[in-house]
């Protein structure tokens, strides 16, 4: 794969805004704030060294019931040279995050699933609905604390009952 | 079709025009699978696609947090069902990684029969449904029978046609049966000379052409910005091959071509499957020729099962850790990968967050029929009327059941 990365160069060009995370070994990472994100993907994208093309995965994930919870993983590609890097991004409370449809099209749906599983909200999305639950549906199933067989009603009988108070959403 | 919905009335010299928007699906044989497609209409033309998916969604990720990673294996079955296979494989891939270990050499060559197999499987029913889509019948009955002789090799390797949960952790579960390999090599040659005659009865069928070739062209860069990967990806002239480019288990020590083509239309979609087919049998033919003999699952009692069963009755130190991996499963140890192979359908990336625990704390998958799917959305030329969408949405090919994960 990877033969030579020139990870310092995302670094040094963002001075001190793109942190290596050195603690990943299976690719290169680096963690970024939710302000500097449009624009590290931006030059990800479009450095002639780079080439960053291929937006392949966005996953949101839910650190429960460490604080802030939610954290956005994006894995780019780079076709041309055959890198891969992930970039990590810990959303503050309530979780907001910038959109990055406009640099990569297929971001569109896999915003639209971290919305709907983990009711992470993208700024600027263009069409931020719900993905694969119905949208009455109430709550984010992917949540951590959010129960396997889901809550109680006429349709789920099996679900579990619904704390009063605690739970939001 | 259930009711009309109006968005506009138009009234203009020669009457009145109305946009409509009209359901295709949720049950539709063209939409393969439970997808609901509202589709904006004027007239015949259509102005705007908005996919409905989930109808089909079952929680993998969700279940997969409470599962222990052998468990695992039967979930990502049931995503992309024509090539479980390749589903296992990917995700052997990752938990190996986590763990730091390898499947032993001949596991290595079966696992990847096995997922050349299952392309073959999946791409014939593409090759022979997207012209059922579009009116030519004959195919699909053709593609069928031999899709059924995968299914009799992968229940002769496996004793299931299609949830074959072949892999495991560190290997596969068990050693291919006697006289599978003569049968995978009769396989090869029926069905190579097969192929041509499937590629002449449409290739040169004016109707099939006239409803696939300038339909639903997609360029190199929209494929791209719209994720595209696999066949879909390479169709539209990018020539990335994850098998070739990043080469996983024993790829790197097979001959084969990835197949390019330019247009990037329907017809070259279908046609990239086609010659895919063919290099998949070579692969095979290769991968029977090479594999050695030799052990096909690691010897880690706190990882695998013994391979030899009698050690059981004898040994109490293997019956402990037998029984801790029924009871409980294996830790593996905390941190993250992700993996992505060259599945049917394109990158198929598994993305496991590990805190040290027999279970996940997060398993995500990288669907590629989730992304390929998106391009419908997209406005790409040439794809005006409503039989154009039905021969767009064949020819990219996607598994609800991995789609809706």
């Amino acid at each position: 794969m990877a033969t030579e990365f020139p990870l310092r160069r995302i670094v040094d060009h963002f001075d001190g805004k793109v942190v290596v995370d050195a603690a990943v070994t299976d690719m290169a990472c680096v963690t970024v704030k939710p302000a500097d994100l449009v624009e590290l993907c931006l030059f990800l994208r479009d450095d002639a060294v780079l080439k960053f093309n291929f937006m392949a995965d966005i996953c949101g994930v839910d650190f429960y019931p460490e604080m802030p919870r939610f954290e956005l993983v994006y894995h780019l590609y780079s076709i041309p040279f055959g890198w891969r890097i992930r970039i990590k991004c810990r959303l503050a409370d309530p979780p907001l995050a910038p959109t990055i449809t406009d640099i990569w099209t297929t971001a569109n749906w896999h915003e639209r699933e971290a919305f709907d599983m983990y009711g992470i909200v993208f700024e600027g999305h263009p069409d931020l609905r719900r993905i694969y639950m119905w949208k009455e549906f109430e709550g984010f199933p992917m949540r951590r604390d959010f129960p396997l067989r889901g809550y109680k009603d006429k349709y789920n009988p099996f679900g579990v009952e619904k704390k009063v108070e605690g739970e939001q959403q | 079709m259930t009711e009309v919905t109006v968005v506009q009335e138009t009234a203009t010299d020669s009457g009145l025009t109305r946009e409509v928007l009209m359901n295709l699906g949720p049950q539709h044989p063209s939409t393969h699978g439970v997808l609901r497609l509202l589709l904006q209409m004027d007239g015949e033309i259509v102005e705007r696609i908005e996919p409905h998916v989930g109808l089909l969604h079952r929680g993998t990720e969700k279940l997969a947090e409470g599962f222990t990673y052998t468990q695992i294996f039967p979930l990502t079955d049931r995503l992309d069902y024509l090539c479980p296979p390749s589903n296992n494989l990917g995700y052997a891939l990752a938990v190996e990684a986590l763990l730091g270990i390898e499947a032993p050499v001949r596991a290595q060559y079966i696992r990847v029969i096995m997922a050349e197999l299952s392309r073959i499987s999946g791409h014939l029913l593409i090759t022979g449904a997207l012209p059922l889509d579009v009116g030519a019948m004959t195919s699909l009955l053709y593609t069928m029978r031999d899709r059924e002789m995968v299914m009799d090799l992968m229940e002769m390797i496996s004793g299931v046609r299609m949830h074959t949960s072949f892999c495991r952790v560190g290997g596969v579960r068990e050693d291919l049966p006697e006289g599978c390999v003569e049968r995978i090599l009769e396989f090869c040659d029926i069905f190579s000379a097969r192929i041509s005659d499937y590629e002449r009865l449409l290739q040169n069928n004016r109707i099939f052409l006239a409803r696939v070739e300038n339909i639903g062209n997609i360029t190199g860069e929209d494929a791209i910005a719209l994720g595209l990967s696999g066949p879909n990806l390479r169709a539209s002239g990018v020539d990335w091959d994850i098998r070739r480019d990043a080469p996983y288990e024993i790829y790197d020590k097979l001959d084969f071509n990835v197949i390019v083509r330019q247009d990037g239309d329907c017809y070259d979609r279908w046609k990239c499957r086609v010659d895919e087919m063919r290099e998949s049998v070579a692969m095979i033919r290769q991968c029977v020729q090479q594999m050695p003999e030799g052990d096909f699952l690691i010897d880690d009692p706190k990882i695998a099962f013994p391979v030899n069963k009698d050690v059981l009755a004898h040994s109490m130190e293997t019956h402990i850790h037998h029984f801790e991996l029924s009871a409980y499963g294996f830790k593996v140890p905390a941190g993250e990968v992700y993996t992505a192979i060259e599945a049917p359908k394109g990158e198929l990336g598994y993305y496991i967050i590990s805190d040290g625990s027999e279970k996940p704390f997060r398993f995500k998958v990288r669907a590629p029929s989730f992304v390929n799917l998106q391009a419908l959305t997209e406005r790409t030329t040439n794809m005006k009327y409503l039989a154009d969408v039905i021969a767009m949405l064949g020819s990219l090919d996607p598994v609800m059941a991995e789609v809706d994960k």
